[in-house]
């Protein structure tokens, strides 16, 4: 056919993963935030900026799952199996922070401390076994006859540990700096304070795991420290510290919406990193986006509404992000 | 755990955390198509009683929506991590129906709803009619695609099998595979009905209180014609189902049929009660109508269908299970049409609203839908058993690798956070059920009432709410 399916939908499956990423990481660092912010009307005021579109950015998830079916059956089987319990972990931290939501709004009141700490538990449990799994999976699963070949607890190593914390620093980047753009007074204070050591503990986060990567896996050390991919590495860091540079500059200045602009920038940097690193490997570290792919007939099918469809939810997605706009003002919510 | 195997556990669990799932749906479905005519009836018609039934049941629309999102994501992940052998295998064919899913449905879903719910001041009466309309659009859309999946997996078809691998060659063939249009059908009218049947027993129960506004009549007159209209399309929807049933998985109808041979010369009975028995290979005790069971299934008094020895043992459903549960759906189905018939009489009388028998039975028959609908899909799903794509691929080669242990842990984790959840939840949908719609929900927005701007207001100490309607009702009755 001449269009190489597997590497389109791989960068249609990864677009859709850092959809996820940067959607649901400022809803879940809002839930991280929540021990930070004591007052109730702050914390209605921090919820209500995301109510009206959370369930959005949770389909991304949902979007993700779906296509590693259909594209690449092989890595959704071998993936989800080796990483079972940091999953259903995930998963078990996505329920309590989305019934939450509802609940803490029309629980008694004698009820609603319960659900805050559903909220902020069910937060942190889902950042962190997302940063869990990002670990092992960049640790590799070792595959034999088409199926996980490894045990149920494989993908606890310091390692994978140490990414789950790194991604609750992340998404409490975005958290804070998405209240920053859309709160103001003493929570948007608040937040700033926030920030900056934020800010700077994300930036050691990347340094530690850009060391740790190519120092425990070789192949990766060799496809970063070899020319050209050297020349196209070289500017990831570099942008990496001016981002950080900016972000701490713009909070300094009160910016409101630039410093969360450049927080996305920074994940994304990060994420970029990521994928080169690994490229063109769906499981690492020897199965590659065309040995896992589905049969072509279930590619096609499915890509041909994929392009089609993502645009409008762009679109609507955008609209809604748009009819909420502005500040939420405390104890106001939506009228 | 109980000595059950790595096997039997991976689908407890899976039957345990989809039949959480599908109560949600069912009422996300019901419910948004209510909301969309509930709006529509409000902006066509300016009767204020409609807008404040649309906040009402909005409220408890949002709580139960969360509840269907999030034990949703929990099955679009289950595939890979209980069944990583069919998602291996048979991934190539239910992956891109999920994914249409997701493109087509949950997006619309999730993009329209926070205009539904948090907009009405934020959006003019037409855009926020057409969020609405786009909300219950996109539930029945994720029905499509999640039925054409499962329906596949029934009755497969369109596709080779190559190098052991599932490869799709005729998508329409697919999608529209021979128990599709049935089960879509079946399956949504289930929804309309255990939607009415709730919104239907909450009235009752407010009537019986003597709460009578023009409110709560309206949503009790409303329910009660679905009801009467929608039950009968049911039961004939049902029949033509089975039918389909009988053709493309016989062994399925024999078992729920508790019919285990036939005897040259006799006629085909209806057995109305038994108990089958797997091991001694026959029905004992049963209560047969003779005939029946052929004119019923075959529209032929002397039909016959398979019996179940038939078929070799390893091939056969668990017929103690499917023979119950289909007996349950078919005989809360008689009376929903009981119900339906009931109202039309009171209503020709005009005693409606007042019989307190009437208004019992109503309020009981309030969970008859959901009931039905989990007794349905046990009927279809065991009655599938062994296979999890019929006749291609058997259960016991999908599963994945994990331990008993890891699966039984699993699953207390699963059963405890789900009770615990979901029973909360279901428990918040109650309580603002029997707090009744607010009249102020007639110049308020919802979110006034939930979203925040009276967050401290205590939900089961609400006298003042109640209130207003006791006295609205003292109006009516004046
Ligand atoms: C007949 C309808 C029906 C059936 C049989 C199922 N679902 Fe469902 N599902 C829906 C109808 C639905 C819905 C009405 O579209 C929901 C309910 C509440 C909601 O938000 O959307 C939903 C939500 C929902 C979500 C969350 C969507 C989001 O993020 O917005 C996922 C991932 C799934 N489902 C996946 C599944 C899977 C993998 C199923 C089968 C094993 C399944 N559903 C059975
Ligand atoms: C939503 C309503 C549904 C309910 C209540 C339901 C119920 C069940 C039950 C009780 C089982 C266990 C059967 C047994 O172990 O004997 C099961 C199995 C299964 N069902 Fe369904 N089901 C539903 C919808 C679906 C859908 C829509 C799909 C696919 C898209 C599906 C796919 C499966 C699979 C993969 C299994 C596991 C293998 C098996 O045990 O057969 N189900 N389901
Ligand atoms: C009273 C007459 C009814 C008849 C004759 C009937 C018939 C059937 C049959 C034969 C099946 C199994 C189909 C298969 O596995 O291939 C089925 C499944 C099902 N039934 Fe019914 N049914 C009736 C009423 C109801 C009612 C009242 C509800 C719910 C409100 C309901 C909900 C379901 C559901 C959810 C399923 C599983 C999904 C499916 O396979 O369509 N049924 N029904």
């Amino acid at each position: 056919m001449g269009i190489d399916l597997p590497l389109i939908w791989a960068i249609v499956i990864g677009f859709g993963i850092m959809m996820y990423v940067i959607m649901d990481g400022f809803d879940l660092g809002i839930g991280i935030l929540f021990p930070f912010v004591a007052d109730r009307e702050d914390r209605d005021t921090m919820v209500n900026t995301v109510a009206p579109v959370w369930d959005g950015n949770e389909t991304w998830l949902a979007f993700g799952g779906a296509a590693l079916l259909a594209a690449f059956p092989l890595a959704y089987s071998v993936i989800l199996s080796a990483l079972y319990l940091p999953l259903l972990l995930m998963l078990a931290g996505l329920i309590w922070r989305g019934v939450a939501f509802e609940f803490r709004f029309k629980s008694d009141e004698a009820h609603k401390p319960f659900w805050d700490k559903a909220f902020a538990w069910g937060s942190y449990i889902a950042t962190f076994s997302q940063g869990v799994a990002l670990g092992a999976f960049i640790n590799g699963f070792p595959v034999v006859n088409s199926a996980y070949d490894g045990g149920l607890f494989d993908w606890l190593t310091p390692f994978s540990l140490f990414t789950g914390l790194g991604l609750l620093v992340a998404y409490a980047l975005l958290g804070s700096t998405w209240l920053i753009m859309k709160t103001e007074g003493a929570l948007q204070q608040r937040m700033k304070e926030l920030a900056k050591p934020v800010t700077l503990v994300l930036l050691c986060v990347i340094v530690f795991v850009s060391l740790w990567t190519p120092l425990a896996h070789p192949a990766v050390a060799e496809r970063w420290f070899s020319l050209p991919d050297l020349l196209f590495f070289a500017p990831v860091p570099i942008l990496v510290l001016l981002a950080t540079v900016a972000i701490l500059n713009r909070l300094q200045r009160d910016a409101h919406a630039s410093p969360f602009v450049l927080a996305l920038f920074m994940l994304f940097l990060g994420y970029s990193g990521l994928a080169i690193s690994l490229w063109p490997n769906i499981l690492p570290p020897s199965v590659s986006i065309w040995e896992a792919a589905a049969p072509p007939q279930s590619m096609g099918f499915t890509l041909v509404g994929a392009l089609f469809i993502i645009p409008f939810i762009l679109a609507y997605t955008a609209w809604s992000y748009y009819v909420f706009r502005g500040k939420v003002k405390p104890g106001e919510g939506y009228h | 755990m109980f000595g059950l195997t790595a096997l039997e556990l991976a689908r407890i669990q899976f039957g345990f955390t989809i039949s959480f799932h599908i109560i949600f749906p069912a009422i996300t479905i019901g419910l948004a198509s209510y909301l969309a005519v509930l709006e529509g009836m409000w902006l066509w018609r300016k009767d204020v009683v409609y807008r404040e039934l649309y906040h009402f049941w909005s409220t408890i629309f949002a709580v139960n929506f969360a509840m269907g999102v999030v034990s949703g994501l929990v099955m679009a992940y289950q595939f890979g991590t209980n069944w990583s052998y069919f998602s291996a295998t048979a991934g190539s064919i239910t992956g891109p129906l999920l994914t249409y899913e997701v493109l087509t449905a949950f997006f619309l879903e999730a993009g329209f709803l926070g205009v539904m719910l948090f907009g009405w001041n934020k959006v003019g009466p037409g855009l926020h009619f057409f969020a609405t309309i786009m909300v219950a659009l996109g539930t029945l859309i994720s029905a499509t695609w999640i039925l054409a999946s499962n329906s596949w997996m029934q009755t497969p078809q369109g596709f080779e099998m190559i190098n052991g691998r599932v490869v799709p060659v005729d998508w329409l063939k697919v999608i529209f595979n021979p128990s599709f249009p049935y089960r879509l059908a079946h399956m949504t009218i289930a929804a309309y009905l255990a939607t009415a049947l709730f919104v239907g027993a909450s009235a009752a129960w407010h009537l019986s209180r003597g709460r009578a506004t023009p409110a709560i009549r309206t949503m009790f007159s409303m329910a009660m014609w679905m009801v009467l209209l929608v039950a009968p399309i049911q039961v004939i929807v049902g029949d033509a189902h089975g039918l389909n049933t009988l053709e493309h998985q016989p062994a399925k109808v024999a078992a729920l049929e508790g019919h285990w041979e036939n005897t040259p010369g006799e006629s085909l009975p209806l057995i109305l009660f038994g108990l089958p028995d797997m091991k001694a290979e026959k029905t004992r005790y049963a209560i047969e109508i003779p005939y029946l069971g052929g004119l019923v299934l075959t529209h032929d008094i002397n039909g016959h269908i398979p019996g179940l020895k038939e078929f070799s043992p390893e091939d056969r459903p668990n017929s103690a299970v499917v023979f119950w549960s289909f007996r349950l759906m078919v005989g809360l189905g008689i009376l929903m049409l009981l119900l339906g018939l009931w109202s039309l009489y009171l209503r020709g009388r005009g005693g409606m609203y007042g019989s307190k028998a009437f208004l019992r039975f109503a309020t009981l028959m309030g969970p008859a839908g959901l009931i039905a609908i989990l007794a349905g899909w046990m009927t279809t799903e065991v009655g599938r058993q062994p296979w999890i794509v019929y006749g291609v691929m058997r259960t016991k080669d999908a599963v994945s690798n994990h331990s008993a242990f890891a699966l039984s842990t699993t699953l207390v984790v699963f059963v405890v956070m789900y009770f615990a959840v979901f029973g909360t939840g279901v428990s918040y949908m109650l309580k603002l059920v029997a707090k009744g719609p607010d009249p102020d929900g007639g110049h308020h927005p919802p979110q006034d009432e939930g979203q925040s701007s009276r967050p401290a207001r205590p939900l089961s100490a609400a006298p003042d709410h109640i209130g207003p309607a006791i006295e609205a009702a003292e109006h009516t009755e004046a």
